[in-house]
């Protein structure tokens, strides 16, 4: 005897088609919500700040007139800051996630590690802001300088480097490391020479992606105290310093309505910005990526 | 299904020729004259709880090719292992016994793992070539122990593959990538990369079980040739590749050398019942 009946499928059918089509409804819809938000929030800044878009405003610093004021301080602050926190976030991410993954044994202890890790990666920025203004900005007696916002920023972003990087060094299959150790390399050859080549679109895409992240923060930045109305640029990483979203922060604050086109204006550049990290960081992981 | 019975019981009778041709005692004085590679004695290992390797003792002799056999799951794999060490990258591995290589104990303190492994390389159970080209594929193990000198390099390459009968297919490409290679090329490619840190024993773990007949064949007539210059230890569930390739075979079953003698005599006249119904194909 058979077990299925092809008239109680035939039956039920057309009800699991309709449901896969209402499924593929909802889910339509998310994509098109998320979609249609951005563009609204493109089209407003757009049209808002493109008029005051200009020149002037790459090359002028902050002044009390909207027409002449320009973000040369904030855009080489953020700059300046993002060359003190891509190579000390990076080293630092990939030296211990390189240490959890090749070297660690797998106990509690290294457990307990890796899932609080994890859970930095999702502490407010604000909490991060906090600990650099304790320790950087107080202890230390660095101020609010470059270094102190650069390290701040760099702590913020450890978290989700690390984790990518680890996800990226697992990601290498297991073959290829007995491959390495078959013919008697040490770990560190075989990490240099084996895990990391494989490894580094992964790291890379993860890092740019977190420092994508720390240009747009604001809220450690704030919390430390970065001034906002600079006339000059910092000489040195021990100086004061502005950056993009301080200074956007600012002119959004404004009572004159102008400034807000000014900030608008601001968001571009950030966004520019951003585009220009993001396309890199997919260039990098179509380019580089290897299939086992 | 039915060519296959017909060869194996040509093999089978070749085989048992052959043992009656050479004679026992022929094969005793011979084995006098070589040295033990691997010396087991009482040889025990765990994975956590379970108890993979019971009072392993196995002598293998320089080169030989010993075939170690058995079903899945019966610990060979994880013998192969030990005897480079490469067990002790499952962190939850504890062993006991010893295993000596020429006659030191591998699991000796003191004893560098990578030092061992530069003595005995190994063969994977799936071709494992590096995402590299295959000249920095072949280069890659003279490379970690610091040869530096390019035209040493090329010699050592040229050497390698030639050594692992690859040489002709792919002299005119040593700077394309290893895998755009079909699956037996890469593994005599991966021969050649074991041939290049120019071991003493060759631990080859299931390495044509992914290969499609004709790829094995090369790899089998490529064993033969190898042996005369190297040690080989080969794992196999194919048991008519055993047959014709090896001198010596163990038969492994749960965990345990049920018998370890030549392989004409496992084949043909078995001590033990098991081995019988093994070969025999009666389970497994």
């Amino acid at each position: 005897m058979r077990y299925i009946d092809d008239t109680v499928i035939m039956k039920r059918m057309k009800t699991r088609l309709n449901k896969n089509r209402g499924w593929k409804a909802l889910f339509f819809t998310g994509t098109l919500f998320a979609l249609l938000c951005l563009v609204i929030l493109l089209v407003r800044i757009v049209s808002q700040g493109f008029g005051y878009l200009d020149w002037d405003f790459l090359t002028n610093f902050a002044s009390r007139f909207p027409e002449r004021a320009g973000i040369k301080a904030a855009l080489i602050g953020s700059i300046y800051m993002m060359s003190i926190v891509a190579p000390v976030s990076i080293i630092l991410g990939v030296a211990t996630a390189i240490y959890l993954e090749e070297y660690a044994k797998k106990n509690k202890l290294s457990d307990f590690i890796r899932m609080n890790i994890s859970n930095l990666a999702g502490v407010p920025s604000i909490v991060f802001g906090l600990l650099g203004l304790t320790i950087f900005v107080r202890s230390l007696a660095l101020g609010k300088s470059l270094l102190a916002a650069g390290f701040t920023m760099s702590l913020l972003i450890l978290p989700v480097i690390i984790v990518a990087a680890q996800e990226a060094i697992r990601a290498v299959p297991q073959e290829q490391r007995e491959a390495s150790y078959g013919m008697g390399a040490t770990k560190w050859q075989t990490i240099t020479r084996v895990v990391l080549p494989a490894a580094i679109p992964g790291i890379l895409t993860g890092s740019i992606l977190a420092l994508s992240r720390a240009i747009g923060e604001t809220a450690p930045l704030v919390v430390i105290g970065i001034p906002v109305i600079l006339q000059f640029l910092p000489d040195s990483p021990f100086s004061e310093f502005t950056a993009l979203p301080m200074q956007i922060y600012d002119w959004a604050k404004r009572p004159q309505e102008e400034f807000l086109y000014v900030a608008s204006a601001g968001i571009i550049i950030l966004m520019i910005f951003l585009v220009i990290m993001n396309s890199i960081a997919v260039f990098i992981r179509n380019k580089f990526q290897k299939r086992y | 299904m039915v060519k296959t019975m017909i060869k194996n019981e040509n093999t089978m009778k070749n085989i048992v020729q052959s043992s009656q041709n050479v004679g026992e005692e022929s094969i005793i004085i011979n084995d006098q004259n070589k040295n033990t590679v691997f010396g087991t004695k009482n040889f025990n290992l765990w994975y956590g709880d379970h108890h993979a390797l019971r009072d392993i003792n196995l002598d293998i002799k320089e080169n030989d090719v010993t075939a170690i056999i058995g079903p899945s799951g019966c610990g060979k794999s994880t013998y192969i292992k030990a005897l480079n060490r490469m067990v002790e990258l499952v962190p939850i591995v504890k062993t006991n016994g010893v295993i000596n290589y020429r006659d030191r104990n591998i699991f000796e303190a003191q004893y560098e793992v990578e030092e061992l492994r530069t003595k005995v390389g190994m063969v994977f159970q799936k071709p494992n070539p590096f995402p590299k080209s295959i000249y920095d594929n072949i280069a890659y193990g003279p490379r970690i122990h610091g040869i530096k000198n390019k035209k040493v390099l090329d010699e050592i390459v040229e050497k390698s593959l030639r050594g692992a009968a690859i040489w002709d297919e792919v002299k005119d490409r040593l700077n394309q990538n290893a895998y755009g290679l079909s699956g037996g090329q890469q593994q005599r490619i991966c021969i050649a990369r074991c041939l290049a840190i120019e071991p003493d024993v060759i631990l080859m773990d299931e390495p044509t079980s992914a290969l499609d007949p004709i790829s094995t064949l090369k790899v089998e007539e490529l064993v033969q040739e190898l042996k005369d210059n190297y040690s080989i230890i080969i794992v196999t569930h194919n048991m008519q590749q055993a047959a014709r390739i090896s001198d010596k075979t163990a038969f492994f079953l749960n965990g345990e050398v049920v018998e370890f003698d030549n392989t004409d005599k496992i084949f043909s006249t078995p001590t033990d019942q098991r081995t019988e119904d093994y070969i025999s194909g009666r389970f497994g």
